[in-house]
């Protein structure tokens, strides 16, 4: 006894080594979405082949959605194409669609833990690099391409080797005003954006403990960001807690039954890891990012690096980096105007967050010049929002209230950065051109950050604006 | 499915500059609105490309001394960020054979093995001298030897790898897993039914 849970899941799940070394690794529930599986049904459909468990693979739609004209047919005729392809393959294959009309639709990573059906010591597979979100459940979760989406579709499978686990402890209570997105920003900023190239990141200790499933979450979303494919937490009562009575969890008996299972997964207390590394929460501050990769971040309180104060390996880059931000290095990162506030996304667009910024900007005002948009992760986690009446605190504080999608996250829908605008950003990447604009550029910061951004126009730490100690 | 053993590949080159070259540089997001892989060859790299031309200078995808190159260099943790298969399929289209580079990231790395399109790790030093060997005589011919496991340029060898699973699945022609993994659907559906989850 003396395996992680990943090893464990490994087991469970593998069906054979393959020639080329590879692991045959069953897929115990496939997610999709209309961008990266016409292609592989379209493949499927060319092979003669069928989707062998069609009762494990589901379906919604989320990267192309309007968040503000729904009504189809979409004025965007390449996205219309795209729900309607979707639509039809998951119709003539037997697939659960949770479409727009359906009051379920929304992030896929949003959608699968809500429905229930992200479930511990199961193996998940989404054509997105965001699966890794699943993890905060014990499931060992992976982005995979398109072909590999077929590959799934029809055999269940897919071929991979068996990642590396590092262990990622975090010991201690965060101070007030710091969350889940920026633990995750410094581990990346720590440890780089490639440092988690070839492992799986297993995160623990008595942070993690005490985090809620949704701040379990936040952080296994952008493992991929530091270069892990794999990220998770082990199942706790936490975990228990959030899944009982959700649409696809087990009932009854079978919870019972599916509950100890789910225990068992757990890594052993003498697992042995490849790699171990320790933080202290105490340490970590309000993060935002300067750059154009995730790893690029600073605390609120630091000034933006000069690049002869980086590694000469990232200078290179800092100086790309400074050039398309528009920023100096040596200048302090707050005060920086902020065109546009996004608050949503795989990382941070559910309940808990919505409810954490609503709060404090409950009798606040945007800032005038400010475009702020608040896009919930799904179609559920708006119904909830509007009936706590966070929606109005939103509205009445000059925030756009939008339908769920991934919106602007990544600019796929109408959504889209204009010219050189800034925006502080609730979502995961900042790459150059990601929210829509070329030459657009992304702050990527907490929740309750984004709204300080919103109400003060600037890059502002969020304590001192709401107040937080 | 009988694919093609690739065991080299040999083809002119040209070097993209930058690490962290993440997939939405490689192809922006609003090119995936499509339903199909095919014409986004054309869109590879497009808003680094657009930007050069705006700034009076010309991307090395659009140096006329490098068109027709099949063999791409770049720097360290290439195709980083999305899943999106619509980057090698992309490159891969633009006319890309293989890529040389000083590492990968991981799904990038995956999906371009899938399409028989090797990536290919060499040390950093080692992509500048090919690089400056390559700005000297862009019609030099580059050999990538997935075997020995080296990339040759007039008479001069540089050490290149991929993993071990990599190499085997290239040169043994089973690049593409589909045909294996329709092999195991018996022992796919014992595992299947041995798992309370997926036999409910």
């Amino acid at each position: 006894m003396s395996q992680t849970l990943l090893d464990k899941v490994w087991e469970a799940h593998s069906v054979r080594t393959l020639p080329n070394g590879s692991t045959q690794l069953l897929i115990g529930t496939h997610l999709i979405h209309e961008v990266t599986s016409p292609q592989a049904f379209g493949m499927l459909r060319d092979l003669g082949l069928k989707v062998l468990y069609p009762g494990r693979t589901f379906a919604t739609v989320d990267h192309i959605v309007p968040t503000d004209e729904r009504e189809e047919p979409f004025s965007d005729r390449l996205a219309d194409e795209m729900i309607k392809a979707l639509r039809k393959n998951c119709a003539e294959s037997g697939v659960k669609f949770f479409d727009l009309p359906s009051g379920q639709q929304g992030i896929v990573h949003i959608v699968g833990p809500e429905q229930g059906i992200t479930q511990p010591g199961t193996t998940i597979a989404c054509g997105d690099s965001h699966t890794s979100t699943h993890g905060a459940f014990g499931a060992i979760a992976f982005g995979i391409g398109t072909s590999q989406v077929r590959d799934v579709l029809a055999t269940q499978t897919m071929a991979i080797r068996k990642p590396k686990v590092r262990r990622i402890n975090v010991n201690g209570n965060l101070a007030p005003g710091v969350y889940a997105k920026d633990v995750i920003l410094h581990i990346i900023r720590q440890l780089g954006v490639n440092g988690g190239l070839g492992y799986a990141y297993e995160y623990g200790g008595s942070t993690f403990d005490a985090f809620t499933q949704e701040e379990r979450m936040t952080v296994c979303n952008m493992s991929i960001e530091g270069g892990a494919r794999v990220g998770y937490v082990n199942p706790d009562e936490t975990t228990f807690a959030y899944l009982k009575g959700r649409p696809y969890a087990p009932k009854g008996a079978e919870w019972d039954a599916a509950m100890a299972r789910w225990k068992s997964f757990a890594s052993d207390p003498d697992a042995a890891y490849d790699d171990v590394i320790t933080y202290r929460a105490e340490d970590i501050a309000p993060t935002v990012t300067w750059g154009i990769n995730p790893g690029q971040a600073i605390f609120i309180n630091e000034n933006v690096p000069l690049p002869a104060d980086v590694p000469e390996k990232d200078r290179a880059t800092a100086e790309e980096a400074l050039a398309h931000m528009l920023l100096k290095g040596g200048q302090p990162i707050k005060g920086t105007k902020v065109d546009v506030a996004f608050l949503g996304s795989c990382t941070n667009g559910r309940l808990s967050d919505l409810i954490e910024v609503a709060k404090h900007v409950k009798g606040r005002k945007v800032h005038a010049g400010v475009k702020a948009i608040v896009v919930p992760g799904s179609q559920g986690v708006a119904a909830l929002a509007e009936s706590m009446g966070l929606a109005s605190i939103f509205k009445e504080a000059g925030f756009e209230w939008r339908g769920a999608g991934c919106s602007m996250c990544l600019g796929m829908n109408p959504d889209k950065l204009v010219g050189e605008q800034l925006c502080a950003s609730s979502s995961n990447r900042n790459f150059k051109g990601r929210q829509g604009s070329p030459t657009g550029r992304t702050v990527l910061m907490s929740p309750l950050m984004v709204a300080a951004a919103a109400v003060t126009g600037e890059i502002s730490d969020a304590r001192e604006i709401f107040d937080v100690n | 499915m009988a694919l093609e053993k690739i065991t080299q590949v040999t083809g002119r080159g040209v070097f993209v500059p930058g690490d962290d070259i993440d997939t939405d540089r490689i192809i922006p997001a609003r090119f995936m609105k499509c339903i199909t892989f095919d014409g986004l060859g054309e869109f590879t790299f497009a808003d680094a490309r657009a930007a050069s031309r705006e700034e009076g200078k010309t991307h090395p995808l659009d140096d006329a001394r490098f068109t027709g190159a099949s063999i791409l260099l770049s720097g360290s943790n290439f195709g980083c960020g999305s899943s999106r298969e619509h980057a090698p399929q992309a490159l891969y289209r633009f006319g890309f054979r293989a890529i040389l580079a000083e590492s990968f990231a991981e799904i990038f790395f995956g999906n371009s093995t899938t399409l028989g399109m090797p990536c290919v790790v060499m040390a950093p030093g080692d992509i500048r001298s090919l690089a400056g060997l390559i700005e000297a005589d862009p019609a030099a011919l580059l050999t990538i030897d997935l075997l020995e496991g080296k990339v040759t340029v007039a008479d001069v060898d540089f050490p290149a790898s991929l993993p071990d699973h990599a190499k085997e699945a290239l040169v043994t022609g089973r690049w593409d897993a589909i045909a294996d993994l329709l092999e195991g659907l018996d022992d796919v559906r014992a595992r299947a039914a041995a798992l309370p989850y997926m036999s409910a």
